[in-house]
C-alpha cells in the first residue's frame, strides 16, 4: 500500500514535467537539454523561499516564472543567436546550474522544519485517517489541473500555431506568423511547468539538492514514450492523458524492478535499455504488415 | 502593383563556386495580372518567388509592393498579403492535425492568434461546402489526420487554405508538378476558379507548358536569370505549346543539354 502511494505520488510530481517535456520534444521537436537545470531551478527558487517564510503557496507561481524566463533564454539564444537546438539547451543548462547554486545558497537544503504545500496547519487539522492520502490527494489536484489547462490551451488559436510550428514551420510563416516567437512560447511553457515539478519534488522530499536534475530529460522522455507508444491503442485518452499515465506507468515499473531486488546500481542502465526496447518495438508508426498475397 | 527594381542575387558569393543568377533583374506586374512563368532548372524561376516572399536575402535591389518598399520585411510579415502554394504538398498543411483543424488555422490567418478557441464549430458546414467544390470526398474526412491524405487531396486543401483569407498575391512554386496528370487538372481547374473569383495578383511557376499557355493572361520565360519572353495581350493571344517548346528548345540547345 505504502509502496502504491509513493509511486502514485512520484509518478503525478513527474507526470507535471512529463507534460512540459511533450510539449519540447513531441510538439516541438525541440531536444531542450536545459530542462535538466530548469528542475532544481524550480527546486532552488522554492528553497529560498520557504526558508525565508514565504507562504508555501506562492512558490508554485514563481518557479513557474522562473521556469518559464529559463524557457525565454534557450529560446532566444536558439531563435536569434541562431545557436543549434541541442547547444542552446546545453548552454543554458551549465550556465542554470551556477545560478541554481545562487539561488540556494549552498548544495543542499533541508526543509523538514519547515511547513510546505504538504504539511501545513490546514493539512494538519484533517482527519487523521486522511492523513497518508492528502500528498497523493494534493498531487492529483494539481497535476489534473495542470493537463486540464493544457488541453484548453492546445485547442486556442494559440495552442494551434504551436502544433503546427512542430509540425510545419513553413506553414506558419505562410500563415503570417512568425516560427521563431512561438518556439521562443514554446519552450517558456515547457520549462515553467518542468519548474513548477521541481518545485513540488522539493517540497515533497523536503530538501533541495543541486544534483537533483540529473537525467530528468531522459526519464520525462522516458515517461513521453511510455505514455504515448505504449498507449497508443487506447485512442479515447488524450495524449496528455497518456503522458500522465505514462509517467505513473513509469515510476511504477521503475519501482517493481527495485523491490525484485534490481540494484540501484543498474537502474539507469536498465531504464536506458527499456527505453531502447520501447522505442524499436513501439516503432514510431512503422508497423509491420502481413502480406496477403 | 508588384517592383522588383535592378536585383541582384548571387549564391555562394565569395567562394570559388560564386555564381550571380540575377543582375540587375528588373520585373513589374501589375495588379490583378495572373502571370505563367516557365523556364529550364536554374533559371531563377523559384528564386524570383523566394526572393517576392522574402524566403531568400538579396543582395542588392529594391521589392515594392504598392509603392511602399518591403525589400527588408520580414517573410512572415510579408505573407500578411501572400499566399503561397509549394511544389511539395506537404508543405502547405500541417500532416499531424486534422482536416477540420487545418481549415480552421488557415481561417484565422490575418486574426490574433490569441486564447480564443481555434475551431469555430458553426463554420463546419462551410468548409464542407468549400472542401466538396473539389470532388475529392474531403468534405466527409473532417475529423482525419491530413498525414493520411494523398498528396493530390493535400494540394487541394494547401490551395483552399492559401486563399481562404483576404489576399492581394498568390504565389504557385509548380504546385501540380508533384501530382497525377488527373489531379494536376483538377487542381489547375480550381486554381483559375479562385483566381478569377478573388481577382488576385497570380504568379505561377509551371513546367507544364500547356497550362501556361492556357492560363493566365502573361507569360514570362526565364533563362540564366533573363527574361528571354514576356508575352501579353496580342502578342500572346495566338501563341501555341508548339511555339514555346520550339523556343525553349532553342534555348536548350544554346545551353548544351
Amino acid at each position: 500500500m505504502n509502496l502504491l502511494l509513493s509511486v502514485l505520488e512520484q509518478g503525478l510530481i513527474y507526470a507535471i514535467l512529463a507534460l512540459g517535456v511533450y510539449i519540447t520534444f513531441k510538439i516541438l521537436d525541440f531536444p531542450d537539454m536545459s530542462v535538466d537545470s530548469s528542475f532544481p531551478l524550480g527546486a532552488a527558487v522554492t528553497a529560498l523561499m520557504i526558508q525565508a517564510g514565504i507562504s508555501p503557496l506562492l512558490t508554485l507561481p514563481v518557479s513557474m516564472l522562473a521556469g518559464a524566463a529559463a524557457g525565454v533564454l534557450t529560446g532566444v539564444i536558439h531563435v536569434k543567436l541562431k545557436v543549434r537546438d541541442l547547444l542552446a539547451g546545453i548552454i543554458v543548462m551549465t550556465a542554470l546550474y551556477s545560478v541554481n547554486l545562487h539561488i540556494a545558497g549552498r548544495a543542499n537544503v533541508q526543509l523538514f522544519s519547515f511547513s510546505t504545500i504538504f504539511k501545513n496547519e490546514l493539512v494538519a487539522s484533517l482527519p487523521a485517517a486522511m492523513q497518508p492520502y492528502v500528498p497523493v490527494i494534493i498531487l492529483a489536484i494539481i497535476a489534473i489541473a495542470v493537463k486540464l489547462l493544457m488541453d484548453a490551451y492546445l485547442a486556442t488559436r494559440s495552442g494551434f500555431l504551436l502544433r503546427a510550428t512542430g509540425d510545419n514551420a513553413t506553414l506558419v510563416a505562410t500563415l503570417a506568423k512568425d516560427a521563431g516567437k512561438v518556439k521562443i512560447l514554446g519552450l517558456s511553457i515547457a520549462n515553467a511547468l518542468v519548474a513548477l515539478s521541481g518545485c513540488i519534488m522539493c517540497q515533497y522530499q523536503r530538501y533541495f539538492d543541486i544534483s537533483m536534475g540529473t537525467g530528468t530529460l531522459v526519464l520525462a522522455v522516458a515517461s513521453v514514450i511510455v505514455g504515448t507508444q505504449l498507449l497508443r491503442g487506447f485512442r479515447f485518452l488524450g495524449a496528455t492523458t497518456a503522458v500522465v499515465l505514462g509517467s505513473i506507468l513509469y515510476k511504477g515499473c521503475v519501482a517493481l524492478a527495485l523491490s525484485l531486488g534490481l540494484s540501484p546500481f543498474d537502474l539507469k542502465l536498465v531504464t536506458a535499455v527499456l527505453l531502447l526496447v520501447i522505442i524499436i518495438f513501439g516503432g514510431q508508426g512503422r508497423k509491420k504488415v502481413k502480406r496477403h498475397a | 502593383m508588384l517592383e522588383l527594381k535592378n536585383i541582384v542575387k548571387i549564391y555562394q558569393g565569395g567562394t570559388v563556386n560564386e555564381t550571380c543568377l540575377f543582375d540587375e533583374f528588373n520585373l513589374t506586374i501589375p495588379e490583378k495580372q495572373f502571370v505563367c512563368v516557365v523556364g529550364s532548372n536554374g533559371s531563377g524561376k523559384t528564386s524570383l518567388l523566394n526572393i517576392i516572399c522574402g524566403s531568400i536575402p538579396i543582395e542588392d535591389g529594391a521589392i515594392l509592393i504598392g509603392g511602399e518598399n518591403i525589400t527588408r520585411m520580414p517573410e512572415h510579415k510579408r505573407h500578411r498579403r501572400i499566399g503561397r502554394v509549394y511544389q511539395d504538398p506537404a508543405r502547405g498543411t500541417c500532416p499531424s492535425m486534422t482536416i477540420l483543424e487545418n481549415m480552421s488555422m488557415a481561417d484565422n490567418k490575418g486574426k490574433p492568434f490569441n486564447l480564443m478557441p481555434c475551431v469555430n464549430r458553426k463554420k463546419t458546414d462551410e468548409y464542407r461546402a468549400m472542401l466538396a467544390q473539389l470532388g475529392l470526398g474531403l468534405e466527409d474526412k473532417m475529423g482525419v489526420m491530413v498525414g493520411n491524405l494523398s498528396g493530390g487531396q493535400r494540394q487541394a486543401m494547401a490551395l483552399l487554405m492559401s486563399t481562404m483569407t483576404p489576399i492581394e498575391f498568390l504565389i504557385l512554386d509548380e504546385h501540380t508538378a508533384a501530382l497525377d496528370p488527373k489531379t494536376a487538372e483538377i487542381i489547375m481547374e480550381l486554381t483559375g476558379r479562385i483566381v478569377a473569383q478573388k481577382q488576385l495578383t497570380t504568379i505561377m511557376v509551371t513546367h507544364n507548358l500547356r497550362y501556361a499557355v492556357e492560363y493566365g493572361d502573361r507569360l514570362l520565360m526565364m533563362h540564366q536569370g533573363k527574361l528571354e519572353l514576356d508575352l501579353s495581350g496580342e502578342a500572346r493571344k495566338d501563341l501555341k505549346v508548339e511555339h514555346l517548346l520550339e523556343r525553349f528548345n532553342a534555348i536548350s540547345i544554346e545551353c548544351g543539354n
